[in-house]
Order: structure tokens, then C-alpha cells, then sequence
């Protein structure tokens, strides 16, 4: 009995050895440069980073719709945590054909040769505002389509504005103007404004100076200029007058729940909270508003998200062909309709501030507007400016902004 | 029984005149025949870990000597190797890394060295309470003190975030005292910091806002755990004591009766037997209660991952958080591996010379000596 229960044990440690070794070294860890493209009926894997229920629905029909109407199939997956998913399926080389790319990451993945650059393969490609292009643009090549895009506009609370005795007159245009109608709030008890405490609230100034952290074409720092300094200045003198505040301080998480509770009666967002409002707290009544101009004229920042392809998806053609079906003028409209997102293609502009006329000052943005930083390494050089402007009232900007530069020096030369 | 199934057909009771020195032949066959078994039996297990634990670590230390990118596999001729590049960026190279990993070393320094103390000091305590025979309703008190320790630590975590809003309880509470309340997750002031502020000390001195060691002022050194820190290690100190109070109980019902008894006999006060019968006769349990904890709080992740993110101004930034960040969000994945092999170090060595402090020496003999010798006396005078 024993005899054979160790003759068993011998073979079981056998086999489990070799699976060791085999795991360890026989697996083959040098993969084929390129994969090839197959062709015939594609089983398209799509990721998406969902802004909830209703985008994620919306996309899941459009993908169905079209898989049927081409003969192919598409899975679309809701993404927990759309970076780290991403990160991991690239690392492990199986990414999914066609996923989100933000903005903000668009560098990072793009100077990897994670992306395909299918931008000049794509129907009508001009037809994209041009500041979304330029997003999604590195060496001169347009990697993916953008999907659709959001901008930052000031939201006033009408029920706070006409108990401060404000009229419309009052609206500001200028940061003057924007100074003397906070101070009329606070002398009435209102915080004027909430504001996120981050670059992609506050940078919206640093835009309307005519400054931005790095130069158009995204390979030089210039965080460190008198036009940057003067509008974090401008900021500090807002905070520290008690005329902004940051949602925390207001107890809220972000800038747009401080606005819905009535706690500040301006905020300082974008698109994306027309769907928040109406979903917690529906009896806000507030206008839409362009951003005040600064010194240098007006200044916006916009966000967007393309449709990526992996360099390394076997089903190249087809995800162009899905991507096409996805960003064309109809399909971006319905979106609009599902999840109230803005076309990212000019020609459906009129259509869409016909269905939506109060998001006039959103679309009006996308012509002065600013992408976020397109170089790659950036990410942790922006949370830690982003640290920066979190005490920022008590901070000093100019020391600030010294270190964004060095930091930005590193990243883009290294 | 085994060796008698071995031998086979001979009936060992039949042979039984010729069994000793057939015995002591056989003995150094069975030996090596068992060192074979032991590694067969221990084989899977030895697999597993293997596979599962230290394959993954040398993978891992190879990707902290490259510069990977997260793109296909990291063990292809195409990843450049960069050497020791990504420990000497934390250490040496002035620039963004080091800064957040010397600002993430403080913020662990500061939480290791107030959360270990404290929560082993209440686990004590905790144990002493329950142990107690007067006490009533024992049972309650244990659960009750065991309770946030088997609870999920993200639940916990989050409600812990409700507590500490700006309108949250703690505040109402301090209100109610005419105190007002701090924001506790915006604030990114130490609190040495604020202390030295309610004495007139605003501005740090002059002296002390450059210079400094790996990069970081002896100002963000020396400010101390920020508000938000602190509600984080409030929040660790309760819901870990409840364990280790569980492994102090289990060593204080080891002590013997008789000790305490002959402490009493011997006329020792009550602090006289915790101080020299209970607490050494606890050492072991300690050490393994500290070097837990040590190990457990360098390695703090979730906590500050649901209640945090390193925010407010990396103040609640941790080596482990940082080194997730690197890898998953920033894609450096050869620095982030390096962070947590950097981790793996520091926690080795802090272990390594925790057991070295509380070795057992001729002090304790000494100690218990004394013991006796006071009991002595102070039973003498009485």
C-alpha cells in the first residue's frame, strides 16, 4: 500500500517539477514581432471606460447593430478601471482591439506603440474639430478618432444670483468683471465660486493669459512664464479672498455636487454635469455661460477620448471599419441623445445645438479650446502640479511653477 | 507501520529473536527513504509557492534592473536593461521620483512609528481588560474589541470617510464642545506643524525650509503626520488592536496561575507582577505582535487606496500606494518594482533588528531575579 502511494508520490512530484520548469522557461517569452492581419468575419474585443448605465448601454447597441449589419461580432466590456485594465492586457499582450484612449494618456500609449495610427485610413478625417485632432496628433500622424468631447463653461445658479439682487448684466466677460460680481456674492453671505483644485479647472486660466505648462507641439516646458504665474496669482487672490473655494472645503466632491447643494453659486465645469445635476439634484436652475476672458482673450479647456486600435489587434480593418460606424454623424448624435456627449465632427454641430440649444457656451469652446498635455510621462509631473494647487492659497506660485518646469524638463527629455 | 508493511512478507512477530540488529540495519535505510518522502509530501507545496511566490518575485526583481514599458512581454531582447538606474533615480538623481518617494518613506516613517506603539499598547490594554475574571460579560468585550478587525477594511474605510467629513460625526462632536473642527481629508498641514502654529509659530524657520537629506527640507521632514494622515491612523490603530489584543489574550491565559499567586504571596504590587511576571513571560507573543504590526503597517495599501490616493499634497502617499501608482497608472514599471524590492528591504531589516532588541538575554533572568528579590523585600517589610 505504502509502496505504491510512494511510487504515486515520486510520479506526482515529477510531473509538478515539470511543470515548473516548463512553466518557468518553456513557455517561450519572445513573442512574434507583428501579428498579422485575419481576415473574414472579426470577433471584435472593445473595452470602454463608461461614464455609467446609459453610455454603456448606448455602446453595447451601436456595437450590436453594427456587428449584424457587417456580419462580424463585437463584445463590448465596461472597463472597472479603464487604465489599469488596459495596462494590464498590453503587459500580458492580449489588448482588446478597440478601447478608450484618453486624452490626457493619449502620449503615453501612443510613444509605446500601443496604438495603431489609422488616422489617415479613416473616411473623412478633416471633419473633426481641429483642436481634437491635434489631441490625438504625435510626429504628425493622427493616431484614432475622437469620439466626442467636453468643455469647461461657468454655470451660475439662478435662484442664488437674483437673491444676491444679480441680473443678467452681471454675467461676467472679464476677470475684472468676474472679481467685482464674486465680491457682490460674498458681501451677500454666497461663496461666488466653487472650483476644482486641479490643472484641468485651473489651467482654464492659465489659458486665458495666453500660458500653458508645455508649447503647442508638446516638446518644450513652459510652466515657468510671467503669463502662468500671473493667472495662478490671480487664482491665489480668488482664494484667499474667500471669493473660490475648493469643493473640499465645501464638504463636497467635486465641484459640481458643491454647485447642485446650493453651497457656491458659480462652478466652473463642463458637459458632464447637466446629466449629474439632473440625476441628484433636479431642481437646480442655472444658466450656461462662456468662460470669462482674461487678459489674453478667451480660454477653455477641452477634454476628449478616442477610439483606439491595439498596434497588435489581428482584426485591424475591421475595428477601422467599427470605428467608422461609431464616429459617423448619425451614430454620434444618438450618443449625444443616450448619454449627452458632444460631437466630436463639425458637420454635426448645427444639429446638435438644435437639440440642445442651452449648450451653446459648450460647443462655442471647442474653437478656443485647450487639449490636455499631449507628451508622454506626464501624468505623475501633473498629479504632483496638481498637489501644488491644492494649497495653493497658502502656497507660493512662483516656486510652484519652477518645479512643474524642472519636472516637465525631465519627462519630456527623458 | 509503514517500515513493517516494507518489510514485506516476513511476519515481524515471527522474527522477532533477530529484531535488533536487523533493526538498527534497517534504520539507516527507512532514514532515506523518509528524506525522499519528506520532499515528496512537502513537493506540491513547494510548487505552489514556487510558481506563485518566488518565480513571480525574480520576475519582478528582473523588471526593476529593466526599463519595461508594460508593452508585451519584459523578458524579450528588446527591453533595455538599465542596471541599477531605477534604485539610484530613488535615492541619488534629484528629480520627481525621488521626490515622491522620500515624501512617501516620511509619511510611512511617521505612520509606522505612531500606529505600531499605539496599537500595540491598546491590544495590551484590550488584552489585560478582558482577561480580568472580575469583569463581567467577558464575552461581549472580546467580540466587541475583535469586531472591526474581521470586517472588511474597505467597508470600514468608507465609513470611516463619513465620520471624518467636514460634517461629518467627529465634527458635530467637537462642535458640541465649541471646538472647531479641521478638514480632515483637505488638510495637508502636519500636525507638529499646526501645534507650533497655535504657539505663534506660523513661518517655519528659516533653517530648516532647505538643505535636507535625499531632496526633501528638514521642514517636510520634521512637520509630522498631516491631518489626514492622522484620521487614517486612528482609523488602523482601532481596527487592527482587536487582532493582536486576540494573540495577547491567547499568551496571558499561557501564564501560570502559580506565578501570579506567588507574586501576590510574595507581597507584589499589581504593577510590580505586570512589570515583571505578566510582560516577560509575554515576550515572544510581543515580538510577534511588533514585528506584525511593523510589517503590516509598512505595507499599509488599501486603506489609502479607497480613503485617499496619496491626497491631500501627498501627505498620505505610501511606498506600497506609490510603487502601484508607478507601475498601473504611470507605466514605469521597472521603477515602481524597484519601490516595492526597496520595501521589501526596509521591512527585512527593521525585522531583522526588532528580533535582535528583544532577544531573549541574561536580562531576563536578571529581571525575573529581581523580581524576587523585591517581591522579597517588600514581603519582608510588610
Amino acid at each position: 500500500m505504502a509502496r505504491r502511494f510512494l511510487r504515486r508520490a515520486t510520479v506526482a512530484g515529477i510531473a509538478a517539477t515539470a511543470l515548473l520548469t516548463s512553466a518557468a522557461c518553456g513557455s517561450g517569452f519572445d513573442d512574434d514581432a507583428e501579428s498579422s492581419q485575419t481576415s473574414g468575419p472579426a470577433a471584435l474585443q472593445i473595452l470602454i471606460g463608461s461614464s455609467g448605465e446609459a453610455e454603456t448601454k448606448a455602446v453595447q447597441e451601436a456595437a450590436a447593430s453594427w456587428a449584424s449589419a457587417s456580419g462580424n461580432t463585437a463584445t463590448v466590456t465596461p472597463a472597472q478601471d479603464l487604465v489599469q485594465q488596459l495596462g494590464q492586457a498590453l503587459a500580458g499582450d492580449a489588448p482588446p482591439d478597440v478601447f478608450y484612449v484618453d486624452a490626457g494618456r493619449f502620449a503615453d500609449y501612443a510613444s509605446v506603440g500601443a496604438l495603431e495610427p489609422y488616422g489617415d485610413k479613416l473616411a473623412d478625417a478633416g471633419d473633426f474639430y481641429p483642436s481634437l485632432r491635434t489631441a490625438f496628433t504625435r510626429d504628425g500622424k493622427l493616431y484614432c478618432a475622437p469620439k466626442d468631447f467636453s468643455t469647461l463653461a461657468l454655470q451660475v445658479n439662478t435662484d442664488l444670483w437674483t437673491k444676491a439682487g444679480l441680473t443678467d448684466a452681471d454675467i461676467p466677460t472679464t476677470w475684472d468683471q468676474f472679481t467685482a460680481t464674486a465680491r457682490k456674492l460674498k458681501a451677500k453671505g454666497v461663496t461666488p465660486l466653487a472650483i476644482g483644485d486641479t490643472r484641468d479647472r485651473i489651467g482654464a486660466f492659465m489659458r486665458q493669459n495666453g500660458g500653458w505648462i508645455t508649447s503647442p507641439d508638446g516638446k518644450q516646458a513652459t510652466a515657468d512664464t510671467p503669463e502662468n504665474l500671473q493667472a495662478l496669482q490671480y487664482v491665489k487672490s480668488l482664494l484667499t479672498e474667500g471669493l473660490a473655494r475648493y469643493p473640499k472645503q465645501l464638504d463636497a466632491g467635486w465641484a459640481g455636487e458643491a454647485f447642485g447643494k446650493g453651497s457656491a453659486a458659480m462652478t466652473i465645469e463642463g458637459n458632464w454635469i447637466k446629466g449629474a445635476l439632473q440625476n441628484d439634484f433636479p431642481n437646480v436652475k442655472y444658466t450656461v455661460h462662456p468662460l470669462p476672458a482674461g487678459p489674453k482673450g478667451q480660454g477653455t479647456l477641452s477634454f476628449t477620448t478616442c477610439w483606439g486600435i491595439a498596434a497588435k489587434s489581428k482584426f485591424k480593418d475591421q475595428a477601422i471599419k467599427f470605428v467608422e460606424a461609431m464616429v459617423s454623424v448619425e451614430q454620434q448624435m444618438s450618443f449625444a441623445k443616450g448619454f449627452g456627449v458632444m460631437p466630436s465632427r463639425q458637420a454635426a454641430r448645427d444639429q446638435y445645438t438644435q437639440a440642445f440649444p442651452a449648450d451653446k457656451a459648450f460647443v462655442d469652446g471647442a474653437e478656443y479650446a485647450q487639449g490636455p498635455v499631449n507628451a508622454p510621462k506626464m501624468d505623475s509631473v501633473l498629479a504632483d502640479f496638481d498637489t501644488g494647487l491644492q494649497g495653493l492659497d497658502r502656497g507660493d506660485p512662483k516656486a510652484l511653477l519652477e518645479r512643474v518646469q524642472k519636472n516637465t524638463q525631465a519627462a519630456l527629455a527623458g | 507501520m509503514a517500515t513493517d508493511v516494507l518489510a514485506g512478507p516476513d511476519d515481524p512477530r515471527r522474527a522477532a529473536p533477530a529484531e535488533p540488529p536487523r533493526r538498527t540495519r534497517r534504520r539507516g535505510g527507512t532514514r532515506s527513504g523518509e528524506t525522499a518522502a519528506g520532499w515528496l509530501f512537502v513537493a506540491p507545496v513547494i510548487v505552489i509557492l514556487g510558481l506563485f511566490m518566488l518565480l513571480p518575485i525574480l520576475m519582478a526583481l528582473w523588471v526593476s534592473l529593466t526599463d519595461w514599458n508594460g508593452q508585451g512581454s519584459p523578458f524579450t531582447s528588446r527591453v533595455p536593461l538599465v542596471g541599477l538606474d531605477n534604485y539610484t533615480d530613488l535615492f541619488t538623481r534629484d528629480g520627481l521620483a525621488r521626490q515622491n518617494f522620500m515624501t512617501s518613506i516620511r509619511n510611512n516613517l511617521y505612520y509606522v512609528g505612531i500606529v505600531v506603539p499605539v496599537q500595540t499598547a491598546l491590544a495590551l490594554f484590550l488584552a489585560l481588560v478582558v482577561n480580568n475574571r472580575m469583569l463581567r460579560g467577558r464575552g461581549f468585550f472580546r467580540a466587541a474589541f475583535y469586531f472591526p478587525s474581521v470586517t472588511s477594511s474597505v467597508a470600514i474605510s468608507v465609513v470611516f470617510l463619513f465620520i471624518f467629513a467636514n460634517a461629518g460625526a467627529v465634527n458635530r462632536l467637537l462642535a458640541l464642545f465649541g471646538i472647531d473642527g479641521p478638514q480632515w481629508f483637505a488638510d495637508s498641514r502636519g500636525v507638529l506643524h499646526l501645534l507650533l502654529g497655535a504657539l505663534g509659530m506660523d513661518e517655519p524657520p528659516r533653517a530648516l525650509t532647505s538643505g535636507g537629506p535625499f531632496g526633501l527640507a528638514w521642514w517636510d521632514w520634521l512637520s509630522g503626520p498631516s491631518v489626514a494622515m492622522c484620521s487614517i491612523i486612528i482609523l488602523v490603530v482601532w481596527t487592527t488592536s482587536g487582532t493582536f489584543m486576540l494573540m495577547f489574550l491567547a499568551a496571558l491565559q499561557q501564564v501560570p496561575e502559580t506565578l501570579e499567586e506567588a507574586g501576590k504571596l510574595d507581597g507584589a504590587t499589581r504593577w510590580q507582577r505586570l512589570r515583571f511576571i505578566t510582560l516577560p513571560s509575554l515576550r515572544p507573543t510581543m515580538f510577534l505582535v511588533l514585528a506584525l504590526g511593523v510589517i503590516g503597517s509598512w505595507q499599509v495599501f488599501d486603506q489609502i487606496y479607497v480613503m485617499s490616493q496619496g491626497d491631500p499634497a501627498k501627505t498620505t502617499l505610501t511606498p506600497a500606494y506609490l510603487s502601484y501608482r508607478t507601475a498601473f497608472r504611470d507605466f514605469e514599471y521597472g521603477s515602481g518594482a524597484a519601490i516595492s524590492f526597496v520595501l521589501f528591504l526596509i521591512i527585512i531589516l527593521l525585522t531583522l533588528g526588532q528580533r535582535w532588541l528583544l532577544r531573549e538575554r541574561d536580562s531576563g533572568r536578571r529581571l525575573r531575579r529581581r523580581a524576587d528579590r523585591s517581591g522579597a523585600e517588600t514581603g519582608r517589610r510588610s
